[in-house]
């Protein structure tokens, strides 16, 4: 279904793409699911879980899935910028954990590609456990389009 | 206590992460090849990377503090670079505390396959630590 308001995704459906992506290997392992998009951003929710827990004594969950949910989310957005599935790679990826994640509530991540070149796509994005005022972290990176010279 | 003997959190379980002591260098850090770190087909997700090299990071500086007791560690930002795709096979990560504060740590870690001067990727990690009152 692609949007006709948005002339970049036309023939190229981000919610089909990020549920194939979000489906398959450590994203489908992790349980990630997509939410919604925009014409430059997607978002992703991540269910609490016990065994993606990083300290035990506090049942906070590890930081890793949140990069890795981060990673997926801005990943999305580039290609629905690019309005098409094509290769990419992350070439780095910043994250601040500005609080810790309250146990036991789904984490959504939210993830925009805020300007895209033919090599590079510049993204930003930031994840919350409820309330989108009062984030958990925020992140910014970018990625290389390696289908080009 | 090394971090060899303690027990790591369920997500590096998760990541099938185990630890073993690389003799001088400290804690050495593997994680395999399966379906569950999968990000495009054939390679590491890109997520997967980072979490092993969180682990390994927050790892080897529990590693550094051990015999403090009460100690904990929180992370205040990472970065990832990524260098390499990670190929179908096992993956090693090692860090290094760049400066080990009363606060603050500063920790650098990597990841690689086959060849460590061939690092896949690297990260930047501060971190807080928390620690027990000293008594007075």
């Amino acid at each position: 279904m692609a949007d006709p308001a948005h002339p970049a995704s036309q023939g190229f459906d981000p919610a089909a793409a990020a549920r194939m992506v979000a489906a398959f290997g450590h994203n489908g392992a992790l349980g990630a699911r997509f939410v919604a998009h925009g014409e430059d951003w997607s978002e992703l929710a991540l269910d609490y879980r016990a065994d993606l827990i990083g300290d035990e004594a506090s049942g906070v969950l590890a930081s890793g899935p949140i990069i890795a949910l981060m990673d997926m989310a801005t990943s999305i957005a580039v290609w629905i910028r690019r309005g098409a599935f094509k290769p990419q790679a992350t070439l780095d990826l910043r994250i601040d954990y500005l609080r810790a994640a309250t146990p036991g509530r789904t984490v959504i991540g939210h993830g925009e590609c805020y300007r895209l070149t033919r090599r590079v796509a510049f993204v930003r994005g930031m994840a919350h456990d409820g309330d989108p005022d009062d984030p958990i972290a925020h992140v910014a990176g970018t990625f290389m389009m390696t289908d080009e010279a | 206590m090394t971090v060899c003997e303690t027990k790591l959190p369920p997500y590096a379980h998760f990541l099938g992460i185990t630890v073993e002591r690389d003799g001088d260098r400290g804690p050495l850090f593997q994680m395999p090849f399966e379906t569950r770190v999968v990000g495009r087909p054939h390679f590491l997700h890109g997520g997967a990377i980072a979490g092993l090299l969180e682990i390994a990071a927050v790892g080897t500086v529990l590693d550094a503090l051990a015999g403090e007791a009460g100690v904990g560690v929180k992370p205040i930002n990472v970065t990832v670079d990524f260098m390499r795709g990670g190929r179908e096979r096992l993956t090693f990560a090692a860090a290094t505390i760049a400066r080990l504060g009363n606060r603050i740590a500063n920790v650098e870690a990597f990841a690689w396959q086959d060849d460590r001067s061939r690092p896949i990727a690297a990260a930047r990690m501060t971190l807080m630590l928390r620690r027990a009152p000293q008594g007075e």
